[in-house]
């Protein structure tokens, strides 16, 4: 699972968290998150975003409070998480227990040409959810430690708040569908049945 | 008409916030979404006392409309109430409503509007309905307080019913302008 810079490889971590995954709802930050869960698989309980730079968070805590019985997990970057850093705060205090959010730090804007973020400078995202009281947090850099970042995702009693260092080389990339009315469709048709379409 | 009818008709208008909080219910509203504004705070109110719904404080408005995406994927309808100078956060992230043609009901208190005092509410007040259409939002006003509950009636259905972002702007000539002890 580790890269040759020694860092974790960014699509495996991804692989192995989504591993028998259940009917976990997965929301994937634009860029690299979305490409590297739709080369773990796509489907419909994945909802990888193209843009609304800053918001998977808050996608990640509508959908586990209207869900509270599924879990719900959200991958995203660190320039994707700091541009909504604020939500960490509204997150800790509505408390979702089944919402976890995984930030692959690369610590880079890895499709803009690999400018740096805050976080090659020291801005310590797990300092800050766990400031915000976030009541479970991780900071996951080695292989050994992934399993139980996966284990932490399925048992609930979030939400949980984990920043994974992975490499910052750019992997082939796996474009999930562009068509927005469908990613959504097809997710709420896996939570709602076919009522999704015909409830109003 | 007479002046009894005249005097009725006025308290009724003046209590559209909890007529406004009736509409919510009548909706099935769940998540309440919110940056406060003065203007809402009798709504606001209804709504934290509410057990059924989840009244989400915000830190920027544009949280509130990615919380919107995430509540409709889930199956929850959700509104998003805010002041007009709130608006400006929120435009990037309505890329989200019509990418997905997601429901976004919005409630804007205007600042800036009708006798502002403050010269900074301007700008953001001034530039409200247009910023929002230029992304796609439906928008209508009400100006006169017995217009409020039909009209953010008429925009929480549209949203709904249509799959797209749709704001009321409630002037500030049915909230009264802010002066800061300056009248």
């Amino acid at each position: 699972m580790l890269a040759a810079s020694g860092k974790l490889d960014r699509r495996e971590l991804c692989r192995a968290l989504l591993d028998d995954r259940g009917d976990m709802l997965v929301i994937a930050g634009l860029g690299a998150p979305a490409w590297d869960i739709t080369a773990v698989g796509d489907r419909a309980e994945n909802f990888p975003l193209w843009g609304g730079m800053g918001g998977a968070a808050m996608i990640g805590l509508g959908l586990a409070l209207a869900q509270p019985a599924r879990k719900v997990l959200v991958i995203t970057g660190d320039g994707e998480m700091l541009m909504g850093v604020g939500s960490l705060a509204t997150i800790a205090v509505q408390r979702p227990a089944n919402l976890s959010i995984v930030v692959q730090d690369n610590e880079h804007y890895g499709e803009t040409g690999m400018q740096e973020t805050h976080t090659k400078h020291g801005v310590d995202l797990v300092g800050m959810a766990k400031s915000a009281g976030f009541p479970r947090t991780m900071l996951v850099t080695r292989p050994e430690e992934v399993p139980a970042l996966r284990a932490a995702i399925h048992e609930g009693g979030g939400p949980l708040f984990a920043v994974a260092k992975v490499d910052a080389s750019s992997l082939p990339l796996v474009l999930p569908p562009r068509e927005g009315s469908y990613l959504q469709a097809r997710m709420r048709e896996a939570v709602l049945g076919p009522a999704a379409h015909h409830q109003l | 008409m007479d002046q009894r009818t005249d005097e009725s008709q006025t308290r009724a208008a003046a209590d559209w916030p909890d007529g406004l909080y009736d509409l919510l219910k009548t909706h099935g509203i769940r998540q309440v979404a919110l940056v406060p504004d003065a203007g809402h705070a009798r709504l606001i109110r209804r709504c934290l006392a509410d057990n059924e719904m989840r009244v989400v404080s915000l830190t920027t408005e544009e949280e509130g409309i990615a919380l919107l995406q995430g509540a409709w994927l889930g199956g929850e309808k959700g509104v998003l109430l805010m002041q007009s100078s709130g608006v400006g956060n929120c435009i990037n992230m309505l890329s989200l409503a019509i990418m997905h043609r997601t429901p976004m009901p919005m409630i804007v208190t205007m600042r800036g509007d009708f006798g502002e005092f403050n010269p900074a509410q301007v700008p953001m007040g001034n530039a409200t309905q247009t910023v929002l259409e230029a992304m796609g939002t439906l928008v209508r006003r009400a100006d006169r307080p017995e217009d409020v509950v039909p009209t953010v009636d008429a925009t929480i259905r549209l949203a709904f019913n249509t799959f797209r972002p749709t704001a009321t702007l409630i002037g500030q000539r049915v909230i009264g302008a802010k002066t800061f002890g300056k009248d």
